[in-house]
């Protein structure tokens, strides 16, 4: 076996040393803790190219593309049972390298990129720290050939994820939003958990691949497809579902998805790297990890599993209600992180309708070229001294020219412009996936949703960008200045001042933009060299495919949807800029209630606050009371009638048996003190009782013998 | 082995040191504690070269000592342990001197203090060792009678009462027990673990106690329901389970740092370790007659309890039912344990996850758990004895050693992958998925009641705007760095690479599982 598949697990442990050792460090100690980060960062990026040239040379040789290290972790059980040690183990398959190369290249650029963006940050070295444990969880969730690995991992992604959101703690903002992060994600992975031990509990090993031995082998998956639960699902597909649940949660599908808009609090480089383009795609890559058993039927049925059903569905709804929450929008990173949750759903309606190459396909360039559209919209939040809104902004095309070059890249690769940018090319694939499935729904959904997202980007750019510079926080702050002239605070300058960020931050965007345009034509259907690898055969080259009919209609179909989301956004923003901060959106008054809707995201927060939040406070209010009420009442009456029942003896021993011996004490004492009196010592006295006494005495023997 | 008694030594260390150490002038109080921390440190290392020692290969009782002492009431001094006494051991032994440390500053009766200490210790040492009724509640006593006084003394305003309503608990829970094993005794004239425990394995238990005390219509089974009944009740008080746990939170609350680090970390498991040593071996039958209604219990006391502490307002009250919840896991693995499951090779691997699981848990518990009650005690100190959860805020910004460091062992509790809390409850899950599912899926949802209110304490103590009224407020120290460090160093130690304790324990737990394969 190749020196790099046995060394595969130094790509997640390099970061983990530099994060270790920058905890330990000085919080002045910045410029180590930041070239331990970014160089570590390098060694992972080298040895994930590595990684990958090796699995290129070993594709499309079957089974040996896919080489796993399996070691033993612990013992629970008989050691002469098979499955009671727990082995862990990493693999390396396209899969992975893929993953390992898009994480460590991504992470770098935007390690870089930090080194400007959090220059003046008080907390940098922790920064640096977190972002360090962050990649080397992510690597390790790559490269996990376990589950109960990949769970570890995915646990402290997390965990970093929480971290980094609330990294500007002092903001109660910031603290609540990672809370709920971290809560909501828990809620899928519980799902997951319990899936996992299900899987465990079925097949033995949480091994993915072990020699034919694994869960996801085929000798497993044919067990697991035919048992069926008590509810008549095939117990893979339970399975599956309880994974996919994990998913919804880290991929902010509906309903889990309320988490990821809140967690923009964090800073810019965070939502580029961890909400956009690695960690919130962990739960696409897992459903692509996990395809296998999703996929399992027992032999010889033909309809498609019901996982992937569920996977496809939940995709597309989430596709299209996330994209029209982020038509309404007005916070630069919250229309983005809307269009993440509308991206994320298109990559699972690529597994679920199309499979695995279709979906990483997605996931792959979606990574670059969103990064690059976060870290843009931090240049420009840089720029503006932290306005984050819109419709403060304008007119930044010749204050910050590089932004805007790479902005429009990257916002046309989001939108699908034909041909020459990486979105189209992916965002096609899966809509012709989408278009030959089972049912018609997913594909009409996509659509609509591929034409909001080239809609929504143009208003966005539009606002941004063009037009003039406008803020009406600028002018009250210079009414405010000028009648208080002694105003310590600086005034809110806003984008007036605006700057081009500095080289740190624009080489990224550079690099991420030449990334969002060359890496579509790995993947176009004349040369469809990504899926080849992915799927396991060599590609070969036919630019004849793109004018077959079928594929050559969906071309012409996306191309003109993108265009018209282009043309629909310029001719409402772009024809005549918006001059006003205050200014209501264009859309508004067509149609006020459904604006108000989209806007306040179609009131799901609210929905959850009503319902769950209060549920459980109401519950743990309930279980308290109960304590304090219930079962402490009961104790409480229990030791009260032990109290009273020792009242009641000590009642009837002062009261009953004190008294009685008491008054008969008293009784025998006067009785005494009468007696006594008799005793007075003089003799007339006794004489004369002698005497009355005598005379009773007689008088009573002669009227008594007298008296029968 | 050795020659050298090693268990009654290790007992005797804290129990004579205490006597000597009560005799010390109360103005000798450097003395004192210093003596007393370097009598616990003693002990672990006995401990230690226990663990060194043990053959980790056998799942028998080690180390035993067996002298004849009341013959004609079957009494006999008889001591030894296996994989969980020993783990016990251990977990007492390092609990013992983080709590006395913990005490360090304080300053009213510092003799007195220190020898009640050093007698709970000796209590503990002797109920994980002791195979004989006799003289294991004797030392199951002695445990409580300090520990009543450290918190009646040591405590806080509403010490007295909660001291007296734990002590009353306790002892209510203790007669039941005591009354069950004096039936028991009356059968069968036996007092010894073992031997009682196999009588309970091949079921002559059952009958020799209907033989012995049937009476009228109270024959079999309602017989030896009700003494399961009274034996349950005293180590379910202990534990504590819900409805069983009322005297929990005061005591916990009242009880001074060092005392309820004490209570929490090792005296709790007194309760798990009846369960295991005692209930489970010698009545499994009766187990497995109530065990849906006992499934129902753990899985009240788990979600009642996470719920409780998301209630709570005071940060030792919410980590006190945090501890209900965390020993709820271990209950609901016991009882998976307890399923009757026949001979099958598939259902022993379950169980067997399940107890190294459970003996993990609580070893995980106990650390974690008195490890936060220790943080929690010096936010106490430094802020004059307030501790409320929305007392503080942003103190990140002043104590980031301390923040960084207690979250540690926060999420230690949550459970999180590559510390300690994680690896029990995983095997926990894993084994009592296969074995009792429905209870297991419903006890997931205690997994993320304890992350809401263990982030609401990161939320409101760590993070947000600093309040003004703590602006002051120091750091960890150098020396109480040193002292919590060991601790989160064992966490992470745990979490990578919990071989180091299970490959101790693994041999015990097949062993009880071959041994009670039904």
């Amino acid at each position: 076996m190749d020196w790099i598949v046995q060394q595969l697990w130094l790509i997640p442990v390099v970061p983990l040393v530099a994060a270790a050792v920058s905890a330990l460090l000085k919080q002045r100690q910045r410029r180590l803790s930041a070239s331990l980060a970014v160089g570590s960062m390098i060694l992972a990026l080298a040895l994930s190219c590595a990684a990958l040239i090796n699995a290129v040379v070993h594709s499309g040789t079957g089974s040996t593309a896919r080489q796993v290290v399996n070691f033993f972790w612990f013992q629970a059980g008989d050691p002469q049972v098979t499955g009671t040690a727990l082995r862990l183990g990493w693999i390396l398959d396209p899969l992975s390298a893929v993953m390992l190369v898009m994480v460590s290249l991504v992470g770098l650029l935007i390690f870089i990129y930090s080194l400007g963006y959090m220059a003046h940050d008080e907390n940098f070295t922790r920064f640096f720290c977190f972002l360090s444990l962050f990649a080397s969880a992510m690597f390790g969730l790559v490269i996990a050939n376990s589950l109960l690995l990949l769970f570890m991992c995915w646990e402290i992604v997390g965990l970093t994820s929480y971290l980094l959101i609330g990294f500007w703690y002092h903001k109660p903002s910031a603290a609540a939003a990672a809370k709920k992060a971290l809560i909501t994600t828990r809620v899928g992975d519980l799902a997951l958990l319990l899936g996992m031990v299900w899987l465990y509990s079925k097949t033995g090993t949480l091994l993915f691949y072990d020699g034919g031995h694994g869960c996801l082998e085929h000798s497993a998956l044919a067990t697991l497809a035919v048992q069926t639960t008590s509810l008549g699902l095939a117990v893979s597909t339970g399975i599956g579902l309880l994974i996919f649940c994990g998913a919804i949660g880290k991929s902010g599908q509906v309903p889990l998805h309320v988490w990821l808009p809140d967690a923009m609090e964090g800073p810019t480089p965070v939502s580029a790297l961890i909400h956009a383009a690695t960690m919130v795609a962990a739960g696409v890559f897992l459903v692509a990890r996990v395809y296998p058993l999703m996929a399992a039927q027992p032999g010889g049925v033909a309809s498609t599993p019901g996982a992937l059903q569920v996977v496809t569905w939940v995709g597309a709804i989430t596709a299209i209600f996330a994209a029209s929450i982020a038509v309404a929008q007005t916070d630069i990173k919250r229309i983005l992180a809307y269009s993440t949750v509308s991206q994320l759903g298109f990559m699972m309606l690529g597994l679920g309708a199309g499979g695995v190459a279709v979906g990483m396909f997605h996931l792959i360039t979606h990574a670059f070229f969103k990064a690059l559209l976060f870290l843009g919209a931090g240049s420009v939040i840089h720029g503006c001294r932290d306005e984050q809104d819109i419709r403060q902004m304008g007119g930044l095309r010749k204050l910050m020219p590089v932004t805007f070059a790479t902005y429009a890249v990257g916002m046309l690769a989001l939108s699908g412009f034909p041909l020459i940018f990486s979105g189209f090319w992916s965002k096609e694939e899966i809509l012709h996936s989408a278009h030959v499935w089972t049912a018609p729904a997913p594909f009409y959904l996509g659509v609509v949703a591929a034409l909001l997202s080239a809609f929504y980007m143009t208003r966005q750019v539009c606002y941004v960008f063009f037009g003039s510079v406008r803020s009406s926080r600028h002018e009250a702050a210079h009414i405010s200045n000028s009648s208080i002239p002694n105003k310590s605070e600086p005034p809110h300058v806003g984008c007036y001042e605006a700057h081009e960020s500095p080289w740190v931050m624009t080489i990224p965007l550079l690099v991420l933009a030449a990334f969002s345009v060359l890496l579509g034509f790995l993947g176009t259907p004349a040369w469809p060299w990504f899926q080849g690898f992915l799927g396991g055969e060599r590609a070969a080259g036919d630019l004849g495919k793109l004018f077959e009919g079928d594929v050559l209609r969906l071309m012409v179909l996306s191309s003109a949807v993108v265009f018209v989301g282009l043309g629909l956004g310029w001719w409402l923003y772009g024809r005549k800029p918006v001059r006003s901060a205050d200014e209501p959106d264009v859309l508004e008054p067509l149609q006020p209630e459904v604006f108000a809707l989209l806007k306040r995201k179609y009131f799901v927060d609210e929905i959850y606050e009503a319902s769950v939040i209060r549920f459980s406070a109401w519950w743990a209010q309930v279980c308290a009371c109960l304590d304090d009420w219930l079962w402490n009442g009961v104790v409480q009456l229990l030791s009260l009638l032990v109290v009273g029942l020792a009242w009641l003896n000590r009642y009837f021993d002062e009261y009953v048996v004190n008294s009685g011996f008491d008054a008969g004490c008293r009784r025998l004492s006067n009785g005494g003190v009468l007696m006594s009196r008799l005793q007075c010592g003089r003799v007339q006295r006794y004489l004369r009782l002698f005497g009355v006494a005598l005379t009773v005495l007689v008088l009573l023997l002669i009227w008594g013998c007298g008296a029968p | 082995m050795n020659g050298l008694p090693l268990l009654t030594v290790l007992t005797l260390v804290p129990l004579l040191g205490g006597l000597v150490v009560i005799g010390l002038g109360a103005e000798q109080k450097r003395l004192a504690r210093w003596f007393s921390l370097g009598l616990s440190l003693g002990a672990l290392a006995l401990t230690l070269a226990l663990w060194h020692q043990f053959n980790s290969i056998s799942g028998e009782l080690q180390f035993q000592e067996r002298h004849p002492w009341i013959p004609t009431l079957g009494v006999e001094y008889r001591v030894g342990v296996d994989g969980l006494g020993l783990l016990m051991l251990l977990l007492s032994a390092v609990v013992v001197p983080m709590a006395m440390l913990a005490s360090w500053r304080i300053e009213e009766r510092v003799p007195l203090y220190f020898a009640l200490v050093l007698f709970l210790e000796a209590g503990l040492f002797g109920t994980f060792t002791a195979l004989n009724f006799f003289h294991w509640f004797i030392f199951w006593e002695l445990s409580l009678i300090p520990a009543f006084f450290l918190i009646k003394l040591w405590g806080g305003p509403m010490a007295t009462s909660a001291a007296t309503q734990f002590f009353l608990y306790t002892m209510v829970g203790s007669v039941a027990l005591l009354l069950a094993f004096l039936a028991i005794f009356l059968c069968t004239g036996k007092f010894d673990f073992t031997e009682l425990a196999d009588m309970g394995r091949n079921g002559t238990l059952t009958s020799a106690l209907s033989d012995g005390l049937g009476w009228k219509q109270l024959n079999s089974r309602p017989l030896a329901l009700i003494i399961f009944a009274g034996a349950f009740l005293g180590f379910a008080v202990k534990v504590p389970l819900i409805p069983f746990h009322t005297w929990l939170p005061p005591a916990y609350a009242e009880a001074p740092t060092g005392t309820t680090m004490l209570l929490t970390g090792a005296m709790s498991k007194m309760g798990m370790y009846g369960f295991l040593r005692v209930l489970w071996p010698i009545f499994p039958e009766e187990m497995h007659w109530i065990l849906t209604p006992l499934l129902w219990l753990a899985v009240i006391t788990i979600i009642f309890s996470a719920s409780a502490a998301f209630a709570q307002r005071d940060l030792k009250r919410v980590l006190a039912y945090s501890s209900i919840n965390h020993l709820g896991y271990c209950f609901l693995g016991i009882l998976a344990i307890a399923k009757f499951t026949g001979l099958g090779a598939a259902s022993a691997t379950a169980k067997a996850a399940v107890l190294n699981g459970v003996f993990l848990q609580m070893f995980n518990h106990g650390l974690t758990a008195a490890t936060l009650f220790w943080f929690v005690g010096m936010i106490e100190r430094r802020s004059g004895g307030v501790r409320g959860l929305n007392d503080f805020g942003g103190l990140r910004r002043i104590m980031p050693v301390f923040c960084g460091l207690m979250g540690i062992a926060l999420f230690s509790s949550l459970g999180l992958p590559g510390l300690n809390g994680f690896i029990g409850e995983f095997l926990i899950f894993k084994g009592a998925f296969a074995l009792v599912t429905w209870a297991t899926a419903l006890s997931a949802i205690g997994l993320l009641l304890t992350a809401i209110f263990i982030l609401t304490i990161l939320e409101r103590v760590f993070n947000g705007p600093l309040n003004a009224t703590w602006t002051k407020m120091p750091d960890l120290t150098m020396r109480e760095r040193v002292v919590v460090l060991p601790a989160l160093a064992l966490m992470f130690v745990l979490g990578v690479y919990p071989q180091f304790v299970l490959g101790v324990i693994n041999s015990t737990v097949v062993q009880m599982v071959k041994e009670r394969t039904f």
